[in-house]
């Protein structure tokens, strides 16, 4: 039995846990606002919201229900367009009808309950409203007008009061009034999705759902999230742990990366869509063993170590050493991902992550790369550089690393390096990119870290032979 | 106005075909296609798949009652593939089960075998080997071969551009429900409802009138669901007739993607001649149209891309021929443009390539050659209120090409790795389907008793707008308030052989056709007054739902007027039937006057190119479009900015891509990147150019779907100009997308 409120009704379902979100709101409760786009994360018409209990509030994140099991949204509150509708139209609706910013009107719903939920969040950049619909496909408007609504609803936001902003939200029509009631109401809920033996363990589901959802819908399956309520990311001994159950969004909004790695925020918007980060985990880019995983690639500079756990038998596994082949991890049956963790570099490191994909933003590499270096008077001291898409698996390029520690800093030994990994990688030609493409890509974000590192002894000038 | 639809739309109140109540009982198809690209069906085996609960029948070529055959222009194309597959994603059966995961499950059940045969998927070895569709099409003017005798310049080269998907983002569908005497109701995802009515009908072998084809509205179409709704409504009706039971057919994006068509990719070999004034005295072209593996749309694309092979220049001696190149992907179909943004740009990019070659600037050699009026078309039409240069000249009012150019000229000596470029898109694009016996429409209206009316048309709502439009004219023809009107569904029982709408005329068309019902039905209204109120009916109209007499209030309103009316015993329905006249086209000769009027307008994009990455960002796109005499700003305005991007999309990140076996590797979204908000030029300034319009257009305002696509190919041009700034040795390439990957092999070309 899985118990959430959809909407402002109670839900309880006999369901399988693993069964999709979607299919759950437009087959068994006819609500058809939630559109079926893609099936595969990467259009946002199937977009709502996921409320979950934080103390006596309710934070809610868009997730795309397309990829969502039950499972995971158990004792949360799960926001479709129907529970936004209010009688008269909410400001993001009618900011939309002035600006025209639908047209044949099938990924609207989407577009609306994306922008309620940056409405919800204590946002108010324009910036983070725009990333809140990065998501979101439309392929009518040109986005224009979606832009000019969106400017039109962040400067009403800014209004909105920081103290009870749900009670502002409410009074101004932003969401229904049955919002308020919602805390109390989840507190009653049992946010355990019922477990059996022989699970498949999933995190978000982000990519297991793209690649075989018929066959885990009818799964009961085991989940990261709920068995972890509060997933933490701290520091323990001079090691940054991270929850196996923290999304990238926990990630992004951890003040403990933050002040470790200022610039991680940044790059982690590079990371699927606002919706995808709010759901996939850590863990789970991992176990998907995408050469090409961006978590993967980001962890693997700061030479991260995993803590398996197997019914109470722990075992460490180096990040590097995780990914056997194409694939392939040094994960065995009953074993699942408890922590992630990493010695916080000695100070005065730094730290860069590139990538560059078909499409900037929600979309795969087709080359990324991530150094994490430190030096002591000009001499290169240490250095960790990951790169993914060039390789069957994550690659830490131990070579070009080798090569450059003890080296000063210079255009001659930065260009040397940049020859070394040509002979540790084996790109290959797919559909994100020719093998000679991924070849000069790396060694153009090669350069791109030192440029953006050491921007006084860099240029891209220098370091090609374009003078 | 807004969009009538927008608050039903921002509700997610709006029904869509998976959205319709289902009817108990419903059953549930899916499609059992093709693995492979070219190959014979050696074995076929249903046995294990229908023993699954829950499956009820597997339908194929043997249990169709009429004909297997879904050619609308050229019978070429079989619902179900029988002994042979053409492409990977053709239909091979049809599985119908309770629900649709029983299906999904049924179809690994289902055994085939086949033998393998070539695969062609390029469309210049389809050439070489003379696989073609139809037979090739010439158009000339002038003497090329003579003319290029006496040029200064000539250029060769040949030109690639790519497919395009669709991705509206409501897969296809279709929702079929018998109603008795073997008749069906079919709810289609279609922009063509009389071409699913037709070949329904075909399929089951049964009169036209038994099937009634019903569309709300559409999730996008863009021209794929012209003809490629089609086979699922076929395959969903085949199934409820012979189950008699309601069949719902919907495509997972998986399946869409794959099985249906796209824009068709074109490779072309062009020779261009200019004398020394930089006047292009000659073009010559052959363009390869990648058909696919049957007719579809593919005739008329191809003779689009002929009627648009010069743009909105006058090329005093040109000779154009295509070619529709059979190959195994799946039949590539309409999309917005239809054919003539792949001649535009092949022409656009022999200017370019005879810029660089001659060292003058591309603008140089457009701004020499616009269209004046008067001037003739390679077809035989005689230019008549051409725009080329009062857009040209009012975009550089707007804003001096010399300054901007000036301008990227400094930030490209202030930035190191940044480098900006721009290029300018003129155009003229022909309204009338070329074919012109669809140029035709009816609308049918009824004034209720309560003085509300309910409009019936051809005209399918995709986003466009159409449905809005219409409501206006309506509207302003009586002078009442919008709210009184009500645009019913398109319905083939309620009006019969429409056109698709397509080809931008869907305004026009079906906004004449209601224009002539309202004002028919207004002349008896008039009538109706002048006799209860026992004046002159020359003195009497009717303003914002009052009937004036010689411009004067008498009491007399809407209500009471229609009322009265309804009561005298006058009809007050009308059915308004329009067709476009003056045009005409002669295939023998390929001469004539195929459209009722041109549009035109002119672009210019900047771009900025990331040297190091390889990635770029659209700075600005300044337009000066010729709406005519706009009805609707709002949804002009929006048809350009998403035809823009679509256009965008085009030529910069949209790659679909097959391997060699006929296998689409660009397969789903995580692959097929379309723009998103981020990839939007950063400032879209739209201009209008003050014009009178013409009266061939619904109340003067001008046809928009389409045009506005062709602004984008500037992001092309735009984007080399920025390469070029920073690898001076770059050779411009005509190889359409330019993706990131081309940009940054083109940045470091030549090192």
């Amino acid at each position: 039995m899985i118990e959430f409120i959809l909407n402002n009704k109670l839900i309880r379902t006999n369901e399988p846990s693993g069964a999709i979100l979607l299919d759950f709101i437009r087959k068994n409760e006819k609500l058809y606002g939630t559109k079926i786009g893609c099936r595969e994360g990467d259009c946002g018409a199937c977009t709502v919201l996921v409320g979950s209990l934080n103390g006596n509030k309710v934070l809610y994140q868009s997730v795309v229900s397309c990829l969502s099991p039950l499972g995971n949204i158990a004792g949360k509150h799960v926001v479709t367009i129907e529970g936004i509708n209010n009688g008269a139209l909410s400001p993001i609706q009618s900011a939309f009808i002035k600006n025209n910013a639908t047209q044949c009107g099938f990924c609207t719903p989407g577009f609306i309950v994306s922008l309620t939920g940056f409405s919800l969040s204590g946002k108010k950049a324009e910036s983070a409203a725009l990333r809140s619909v990065a998501g979101n496909i439309c392929r009518c408007t040109g986005y224009k007008s979606i832009e000019r609504a969106v400017s039109i609803i962040v400067e009403k936001l800014r209004q909105k009061s920081p103290i009870n902003s749900l009670q502002w939200l409410i009074k101004h029509n932003y969401i229904p009034s049955y919002f308020s009631t919602i805390p109390n109401r989840l507190k009653n809920l049992n946010a355990v999705a019922q477990a059996s033996d022989n699970e498949t363990i999933i995190g978000g589901g982000t990519d297991i759902y793209v690649q075989k959802a018929d066959e885990v819908s009818e799964s009961k399956l085991g989940f990261i999230k709920n068995q972890n309520q509060d997933p933490q990311i701290f520091i323990d001994n001079g090691k940054c742990i991270i929850d196996t159950a923290c999304s990238v969004t926990d990630l992004m909004q951890s003040k403990v990366l933050h002040d470790i790695i200022p610039g991680l925020r940044k790059h982690l918007t590079l990371v699927s869509s606002e919706q995808i980060r709010n759901m996939a985990t850590v863990a789970g880019n991992f176990v998907n063993a995408s050469p090409i995983g961006d978590l993967s690639i980001i962890f693997l500079a700061l030479n991260a170590e995993l803590i398996i756990s197997n019914k109470g038998n722990k075992r460490n596994v180096l990040l590097k050493n995780f990914f056997k082949g194409y694939k392939q991890i040094d994960l065995g049956k009953n074993e699942i991902i408890e922590r992630i963790q990493f010695s916080i570099p000695a100070k005065g490191f730094k730290y860069n992550f590139e990538k560059v994909s078909k499409r900037t933003h929600l979309d795969i590499a087709s080359v990324n790369t991530a150094i994490c270096i430190s030096l002591e008077d000009e001499i290169i001291n240490d250095v960790m550089i990951s790169a993914g898409g060039i390789s069957a698996i994550p690659l830490l390029l131990h070579k070009s690393a080798d090569f450059l520690k003890g080296k000063e800093l210079s255009v001659e030994t930065i260009k040397k390096a940049s020859e070394i990994i040509n002979s540790e990688i084996s790109p290959i030609s797919d559909i994100r990119g020719s093998s000679k493409y991924k070849q000069l890509l790396l060694r153009q974000l090669f350069y791109q870290h030192f440029i953006e590192l050491f921007p006084k002894l860099f240029d891209i000038k220098k370091l090609t032979t374009h003078a | 106005m807004h969009n009538i639809d927008s608050i039903n739309h921002v509700k997610g109140e709006s029904v869509y075909i998976d959205d319709i109540p289902q009817q108990e009982g419903t059953l549930y198809g899916l499609v059992f296609d093709s693995t492979i690209a070219h190959g014979k069906i050696k074995k076929l085996d249903f046995r294990e798949a229908l023993m699954l609960p829950g499956v009820i029948k597997i339908f194929s070529a043997k249990d169709i009652p009429g004909n297997n055959q879904l050619g609308a222009i050229i019978q070429d194309e079989p619902l179900f593939a029988e002994k042979e597959v053409h492409f990977v994603g053709q239909a091979i059966a049809l599985i119908v089960a309770e629900n649709e995961l029983i299906a999904r499950k049924a179809k690994q059940l289902i055994s085939i075998e086949f033998e393998e045969l070539p695969v062609i998927t390029d469309e210049r070895k389809a050439y070489e080997k003379k696989q073609f569709i139809f037979p090739p099409r010439t158009f000339k003017l002038g003497n090329t071969g003579k003319a290029f005798a006496n040029c200064d310049y000539l250029i060769e080269g040949t030109v690639k551009s790519g497919a395009q998907e669709h991705l509206y983002i409501e897969t296809q569908g279709a929702y079929v429900v018998p109603v008795e005497n073997g008749c069906l109701k079919v709810y289609s995802s279609t922009q063509g409802p009389t071409s699913v009515q037709k070949i329904v009908a075909g399929v089951l072998g049964v009169a036209m009138h038994k099937i009634e084809v019903d569309v709300r509205r559409l999730g996008g179409g863009f021209g794929g669901k012209e003809d490629q709704a089609t086979p699922l409504a076929a395959m969903a009706a085949l199934a409820a007739y012979l189950l008699n039971k309601p069949v719902k057919l919907i495509y997972h994006r998986f399946d869409d993607i794959r099985m249906t068509g796209k824009r068709h990719p074109y490779s072309s070999d062009y020779k261009i001649g200019l004398d020394k004034d930089l006047k292009i005295i000659a073009f010559e072209v052959d363009y390869l149209q990648n058909a696919g593996a049957a007719a579809d749309l593919s005739p008329a694309i191809m003779e689009r891309t002929l009627f648009h092979s010069t743009n909105c220049y006058f090329i005093p001696n040109v000779r154009a021929k295509a070619y529709s190149c059979k190959t195994n992907l799946p039949p590539n179909t309409a999309y917005r443009g239809f054919g003539a943004p792949q001649a535009m740009f092949v022409i656009e990019s022999a200017i370019a390539k005879a810029a660089e070659t001659i060292g003058v600037d591309t603008q140089k050699i457009q701004e020499t050659n616009l269209l004046n009026e008067n001037d003739e078309f390679p077809y035989g039409q005689i230019a008549k209120d051409v725009k080329s240069m009062p857009s040209w000249l009012q975009l550089n009012d707007k804003e001096g090409f010399t300054e901007i150019k000036e301008e990227i000229s400094l930030f490209n000596k202030q930035h190191g790795h940044l480098k900006q470029g721009m290029a300018l898109m003129p155009i003229a694009f022909g309204i009338s389907f070329t074919n012109t016996s669809m140029n035709q429409a009816r609308a049918l209206v009824h004034i209720y008793q309560d003085g509300s009316i309910g409009i019936s048309t051809g005209a399918i709502e995709m986003g466009q707008g159409v449905n809005t439009k219409l409501t206006q004219v309506a509207a302003k023809v009586f002078s009442v308030n919008e709210k009184r009107i009500k645009l019913e569904t398109t319905n083939t029982s309620r009006v019969a052989n429409t056109s698709p709408t397509a080809a931008s005329s869907g305004a026009d068309l079906n906004g004449k056709a209601l224009e002539i019902a309202c004002n028919a039905l207004l002349g008896r209204l008039i009538i109706s007054a002048s006799e209860i109120l026992g004046v002159e009916k020359s003195e009497i109209s009717i303003l914002n739902e009052k009937v004036l007499v010689i411009n004067k209030t008498v009491g007399l309103e809407w209500e009471e007027l229609v009322l009265k009316t309804y009561l005298k015993r006058i009809n007050l329905s009308e059915k308004g039937h329009y067709y476009t006249p003056v045009i005409h086209f002669d295939k023998t000769k390929e001469k004539g006057h195929p459209f009722a009027y041109h549009v035109y307008g002119t672009a210019l994009v900047k771009a900025t190119v990331d040297c190091i990455r390889g990635t770029y960002a659209l700075e600005k796109v300044n337009i000066v479009h010729d709406f005519g005499k706009s009805i609707n700003k709002d949804i002009d305005k929006g048809q350009i900015e998403g035809a823009l991007l679509q256009g965008i999309g085009w030529v910069t990140m949209e790659e679909i891509l097959y391997d060699e076996k006929g296998i689409l590797m660009s397969n789903a979204l995580s692959s097929y990147k379309v723009p998103d908000i981020f990839s939007v030029p950063k400032e879209v300034n739209i201009e209008l150019l003050e014009t009178e319009g013409t009266d061939m257009a619904i109340m003067k305002s001008k046809a928009i779907g389409e045009p506005p696509f062709m602004y984008g190919i500037a992001a092309y041009f735009a984007i080399q100009d920025a390469i070029k700034a920073y690898n001076p040795n770059y050779k411009l390439k005509f190889d359409a997308p330019i993706t990131y990957e081309k940009v940054l092999l083109g940045l470091y070309e030549g090192e």
